[in-house]
């Protein structure tokens, strides 16, 4: 199930701004642990954005987005105490969802 | 493990497909996403990273920039923005030049986002960093060089 992520949805003039902080390892495939041995890819590949549960963005990303991930967006509306909600699908196929309330 | 050209007189010969197979099944990451663009992550080359996703030709342009620091410190963590003024952007992606695959990420946005994403990227080595923007159906670039003092891929 991974770990919790941090989100923080906040409207003004407009605009959402919501910033996810999210807990990963996002481990390359190109790093070798002590023995020598390839450590071997382990990332987020697939985040989705939700605004009251319609869909307003995906992304795609690759193993080089850093470890615990951070993701900056603004959403065109959304207004205090709608919900925002974001999950994300990593390579092993655990997945994750959490939801945070615009402030 | 077999080279590129051991495996494509092995593709030339026909008969030991299921090997192939085999192959290709253990190199894949164990999930299967319908969006995830495998060809495009994988791409080792600017051109066929591009081609992969559909963006040849794509085009240098002031409406589109990328806010980061000149000098990455850490490059196990390089804090990019991309800012497109184009209309009808659909997609933002960040490409490093000289990382093993140039994508990083990938943003499809609705047409509820405003086209300004940040997000923070592993880089190896000091290199150019390409933001990729689509708009109206076509693709379009802004280039920065970020100096890494410390590379991020570690190994």
């Amino acid at each position: 199930m991974g770990h919790p992520m941090k989100i923080r949805a906040a409207s003004k003039g407009g605009v959402t701004e919501v910033k996810v902080l999210m807990n990963h390892e996002m481990e390359t495939g190109f790093r070798k642990d002590s023995s020598g041995n390839v450590v071997p890819a382990w990332f987020i590949a697939e985040v989705v954005a939700k605004l009251n549960g319609k869909e307003v963005m995906t992304a795609q990303w690759g193993p080089s987005v850093s470890k615990n991930p951070y993701l900056a967006f603004k959403i065109k509306g959304g207004k205090a105490g709608d919900k925002v909600a974001i999950t994300w699908t990593d390579s092993k196929g655990d997945t994750r969802t959490d939801e945070a309330t615009v402030s | 493990m077999l080279n590129q050209t051991s495996r494509r007189q092995l593709l030339k010969n026909g008969g030991l497909l299921g090997l192939i197979a085999a192959f290709g099944s253990a190199l894949a990451p164990r999930f299967a996403f319908a969006a995830w663009n495998k060809a495009a992550f994988e791409g080792k080359t600017l051109a066929d990273t591009y081609k992969a996703m559909g963006a040849e030709g794509a085009k240098e342009s002031g409406e589109v920039q990328i806010l980061a620091s000149d000098i990455a410190e850490n490059g196990a963590v390089v804090p990019l923005q991309c800012v497109s003024k184009l209309p009808n952007t659909t997609q933002i992606a960040f490409l490093v030049e000289k990382n093993p695959n140039m994508l990083a990420a990938s943003f499809d946005i609705g047409p509820d986002i405003v086209a300004d994403v940040t997000t923070r990227i592993k880089m190896g080595q000091t290199s150019n960093v390409i933001a990729l923007v689509k708009a109206d159906g076509k693709f379009y670039t802004a280039t920065k060089e970020i100096k890494v003092t410390l590379g991020g891929c570690g190994g």
